[in-house]
């Protein structure tokens, strides 16, 4: 029975989109309240680097990507540390030399013909049942770890110096949500592309706002609403033929604007404060 | 509350305390130590390295040169400068109070009790005042129950009226807990009225004493010209009504339950004018 459902691209299509959603909406809020937009932008990036080393080595390319992905997350908090370059400055450095070095280097592998725009914009309908299991992988390692790591950098977040004279290790907790974003980047390039990859964490994040009274809430609703995008995204781009990733992006879009034009009343809220 | 409470020995021991960042000398060769149960309050011109030294003695920053002793068992309740929630983070203050540690309901609306918002704990932290803000701070600080209550500017964003409240609260939680607080603060007269010990800080430790030695002392004199010397004694007095969280004036009936006490608190009088 499954395995029927599984021989359609259809179904793996949107099943990849819903599990890649389910943790990159939870991780969103977190980028979100941290003012990482762009510091995940820049990270999202870098992953087109990590999928031409991975065809340079022949590794795994989630794997490469997951790697290349930590390695530049880590530069960047150093170099951020260092104080001489405003940050934004040293992202947009980053974030486009990533990409364009990226670009270079995955056209110059010889014999290998790597369709670009797949990588960049998504390529959601191809994806296959081995790259359902690496997304599988991928994203519950990540939720396992935001699980694990929600307390600690939710006090991170609220207050960085409270939190390390209250004993949170705060190295080990960056390094973990540095860990997480890459994580999701891997697992999501496939769903939306390098390119869109923020949108799918921080725009149902930002919807689920208005629904959200505590931080779990806000969290478990940016899942569900990024599922929910998905969905739409997949049924709109089979509909009208349009590419998948970008039609996922305008349905989170759509989303967000139609939660923000509700008035205040109408809005559920969920449970007491 | 255990052993090795009761002894005398300091709750900080900071020796030699040097701290150079980014090839810039902040602190030189500054030594400070913080008995217990006692009020310490670090002064100083701004850019004098108060906060610097906060750090140093928290341990969030490591010093250059020197080392900072910390008596074993030692619990510090902190309360930064002051903390913005961004407000897309759907935060109320009793979530933000157990962000480290869990405790039940009533444990916390007794602490929200103590510092006289027990009416906040289901508000949004974005929601509060400033000085709403400071009480849930320092809530959130003594859950820990410390024996150390580290205070950066404590009465920052406060109006003047509810700057003495603060002061007073903070004084009051030293008496009945028996805890040291370690406090920074630019605002002179309030707070040295309620130290046990004063450092004034530049760079280096100027001078260091009981408050009224401090305040004669020449050092001190050169760094804050236009503080007046025996201003610090005006606040000390005992009055007939207290100012409560907005700032209007209650009368004292003779048993004094109107919410204040027997002792004299620092409080400021002249510019306070009760708002409504």
């Amino acid at each position: 029975m499954i395995e029927a459902w599984l021989d359609d691209f259809l179904f793996r299509a949107v099943l990849a989109g819903l599990m890649v959603a389910a943790v990159a909406g939870p991780l969103g809020a977190f980028v979100v309240w941290r003012r990482m937009a762009y510091f995940g932008d820049t990270i999202s990036h870098s992953a087109l680097l990590g999928v031409a080393l991975g065809f340079l080595l022949g590794m795994n390319l989630n794997l490469m990507v997951t790697i290349v992905c930590v390695a530049i997350a880590v530069l960047l908090v150093i170099l951020q540390r260092r104080q001489e370059l405003a940050s934004d400055t040293l992202l947009g450095i980053l974030a486009h030399s990533a990409l364009s070095l990226g670009i270079v280097a995955v056209t110059f592998i010889e014999g290998l013909r790597v369709d670009l725009m797949a990588y960049l914009f998504g390529d959601i309908l191809a994806v296959g049942t081995s790259d359902l299991v690496a997304i599988a992988i991928g994203g519950g390692i990540a939720l396992l770890l935001l699980v694990l790591l929600w307390r600690p950098l939710l006090a991170l977040t609220v207050h960085e110096e409270l939190a390390r004279v209250e004993g949170v290790p705060v190295l080990a907790v960056r390094l973990g949500l540095m860990l997480l974003i890459a994580l999701v980047i891997a697992a999501a390039m496939q769903v939306v592309g390098v390119l869109l990859i923020t949108a799918l964490m921080i725009i149902p994040a930002a919807s689920a706002r208005r629904f959200a009274s505590t931080p779990e809430q806000m969290a478990f609703l940016a899942g569900v609403i990024g599922m929910l995008v998905v969905i739409a995204g997949v049924w709109g781009s089979f509909q009208y033929d349009t590419p998948t990733g970008p039609t996922i992006v305008v349905a989170a879009m759509l989303g967000f604007i139609l939660v923000h034009l509700l008035p205040a009343r109408l809005l559920p809220q969920f449970g007491g404060r | 509350m255990s052993a090795p409470e009761s002894d005398h020995s300091p709750l900080l021991d900071a020796r030699d305390i040097s701290l150079e960042r980014g090839g810039k000398l902040i602190l030189d060769r500054v030594s400070v130590q913080i008995p217990p149960a006692e009020v310490a309050v670090v002064i100083g011109p701004n850019g004098a390295g108060k906060t610097s030294l906060l750090r140093v003695l928290l341990g969030l920053w490591q010093p250059t040169r020197g080392q900072v002793k910390r008596r074993r068992g030692l619990r510090i309740g902190y309360m930064p400068q002051r903390l913005q929630i961004e407000p897309v983070l759907p935060l109320s203050v009793r979530r933000f109070l157990t962000l480290r540690q869990r405790a039940p309901r009533a444990e916390l609306v007794a602490h929200l009790e103590r510092v006289g918002v027990p009416h906040l704990l289901d508000k949004p932290v974005q929601s509060l005042s400033g000085g709403e803000m400071q009480r849930v701070l320092l809530a959130r600080a003594l859950l820990n129950r410390p024996n150390l209550l580290v205070l950066d500017e404590p009465a920052q964003g406060v109006d003047i009226v509810g700057q003495g409240e603060v002061f007073r609260l903070i004084d009051d939680i030293r008496r009945e807990t028996g805890c040291g607080v370690l406090m920074v603060s630019h605002d002179l007269h309030l707070v040295m009225a309620g130290a046990d010990a004063v450092i004034c800080l530049n760079q280096h430790v100027c001078c260091t004493g009981r408050p009224e030695e401090v305040s004669r002392h020449p050092e001190y004199q050169r760094l804050f010209p236009t503080a007046d010397v025996q201003g610090i004694g005006i606040y000390k007095h005992d009055h007939n009504h207290v100012h409560d969280l907005h700032g209007e004036v209650h009368d004292l009936d003779e048993n004094g339950t109107g919410g204040s006490h027997g002792c004299g608190h620092a409080h400021h009088h002249g510019q306070g004018t009760p708002k409504r």
